[in-house]
């Protein structure tokens, strides 16, 4: 492909996604919103990613501890790595390993049900009955990981504190309280509220990203396939790009 | 009798491959019209400008005595209320069960919010196809010919003044063809609907056509009973009846 296609290429992918953005805010205001599908996909997108959530989060704040703890011993730190876990897992670790695995899981599903949905007409078939899959489908589905990603991830973050005492009661060092106590003393509003508002971010980028690839895809079978890998590598760039994003903007603003 | 769909001199491409080259159709009230045509003669084409899901590049397209292009979205959500459309696929909505299937066209399109209102429409239009007994199954569940009924029944359940059929016996047995060739007749009968049937399926062509037209080269050029074009002079529309 020669550079002025591949330029061609990207300017009308992000036109596209553009006009895309601009349909789903307009048809998200729209008269009409469809709870019952709404309720039905937050429930696909959140309830379902428990086990696989609780389990990462688990390890997460387990595997950091451990990690952690030689070192910390040498310096005679032991004691801050409660607070070290939760501040880490909460500003950065626990929000990115959640979007990322979102991304795997939500991202390339929609994208995959979309995109079948397309091969086999049924977005049309919606089209022409005068109903409006870009509510129906898409709306719904975006809004659903914008809501269910961030509690999802809050969820992760406490998992993750009870993973990392977990690990410290294998050697026996500290009492619950203490060690709850340790974690949450050291965490401020500025931890908490910027990186909340990073999963909304990558709430979006996940649902936004798999309905467009989905909704877009060609019609051949192949396609299928290709929207779901691609929604995974797509949204998994773009919550990189978010994240780098939102923590020099946060350097910049709450923490310097 | 008046005329429910006016094309005249339909032009489409793609890529600038033109498809249709110049169309010209008028389906009349309660009239069944069958295209035949090869693959890639942009037939359903023709079927997708007259539901609004593309756009003419040039001629006019009148649906109702409203030019299609000319709609806004509003209008034109009014307009599809009016014209039902059978895909290839039946395009049955997989993640729903049969009952859904048919609630949802019915909640959103003819706006029914009474639950019961929606149950006994929905059986009725199942016990037209025949298939009471699948309203709890999912379309994964359905055989081919089941399939169709379907999305048959789906189409049907609004109540639409216009058909468009595309393919609707293609992958079916001869058996099963025939069957569902009927049963567009008997909707037809019964719901007075017009239709406009795209199919390679001669027997459904004989069963289902009042008027049949041949296209090629993204033109109509032959139009006639299947009787009188079976006996054209020209070889060439003569060879889709054997």
């Amino acid at each position: 492909m020669s550079s002025k296609t591949a330029l061609h290429s990207a300017l009308l992918n992000i036109a596209n996604q553009t006009l895309f953005f601009k349909s789903f805010v307009r048809n998200t205001w729209k008269k009409g919103f469809e709870w019952q599908e709404f309720s039905h996909q937050s429930y696909i997108i959140g309830y379902r990613s428990i086990g696989i959530i609780a389990l990462t989060g688990f390890i997460l704040g387990f595997v950091l501890t451990i990690q952690s703890e030689p070192t910390m011993k040498q310096f005679g730190a032991v004691g801050f790595i409660p607070g070290m876990v939760s501040v880490s897992v909460i500003r950065e670790i626990g929000p990115v390993i959640v979007a990322l695995i979102c991304a795997g899981k939500i991202s390339s599903s929609i994208g995959a049900e979309l995109g079948s949905m397309n091969v086999t007409e049924q977005i049309d078939a919606m089209t022409v009955s005068g109903a409006n899959p870009m509510q129906y489908l898409v709306v719904t589905r975006i809004i659903s990981c914008i809501i269910m990603i961030p509690l999802l991830t809050i969820f992760a973050d406490v998992i993750a504190m009870f993973g990392g005492f977990a690990a410290t009661l294998l050697e026996g060092q500290m009492s619950a309280w203490l060690y709850f106590s340790k974690a949450t003393a050291v965490l401020e509003f500025a931890d908490i509220i910027p990186s909340f508002i990073k999963t909304i971010l990558f709430g979006f980028a996940i649902g936004f990203i798999g309905c467009y690839k989905g909704f877009n895809s060609n019609r051949g079978t192949e396609s299928v396939g290709l929207a779901a890998n691609s929604a995974v590598v797509t949204a998994s760039v773009w919550i990189i790009v978010i994240d780098a994003i939102v923590v020099q903007i946060t350097n910049t603003f709450v923490y310097s | 009798m008046e005329n429910v769909i006016e094309i005249s001199g339909l032009k489409k491409s793609f890529n600038g491959m033109p498809i249709l080259r110049n169309i010209n159709l008028t389906v009349k009230k309660g009239e069944n019209v069958v295209i035949l045509g090869k693959s890639g003669e942009g037939k359903s084409v023709t079927i997708k400008c007259i539901s609004g899901l593309l756009l003419q590049d040039e001629g006019t397209l009148r649906v109702f005595g409203e030019e299609v292009k000319d709609l806004d979205r509003i209008a034109l959500k009014k307009l599809r209320r009016r014209i039902g459309f059978l895909f290839q696929s039946s395009a049955l909505y997989d993640s729903m069960t049969v009952r859904q299937n048919l609630a949802f066209p019915l909640k959103r399109v003819a706006e029914i919010k009474d639950k019961a209102e929606i149950e006994r429409l929905s059986r009725e239009v199942l016990e037209s196809v025949g298939l009471t007994d699948a309203i709890d199954k999912m379309p994964s569940e359905l055989s081919g010919g089941m399939r169709k009924r379907m999305g048959l029944a789906r189409t049907l359940v609004v109540k639409p003044e216009i058909m468009l059929y595309d393919e609707p016996t293609t992958g079916l047995d001869t058996i099963t063809s025939k069957e569902i060739s009927n049963l567009i007749l008997d909707m037809q009968r019964k719901y007075e609907t017009s239709s406009v049937i795209i199919t390679h399926d001669i027997p459904c062509a004989r069963i289902t056509a009042d008027r049949v037209l041949i296209m090629s080269n993204g033109e109509y050029i032959a139009e006639g009973t299947c009787d009188e074009l079976e006996n054209s002079p020209d070889a060439f529309i003569r060879s889709f009846f054997k």
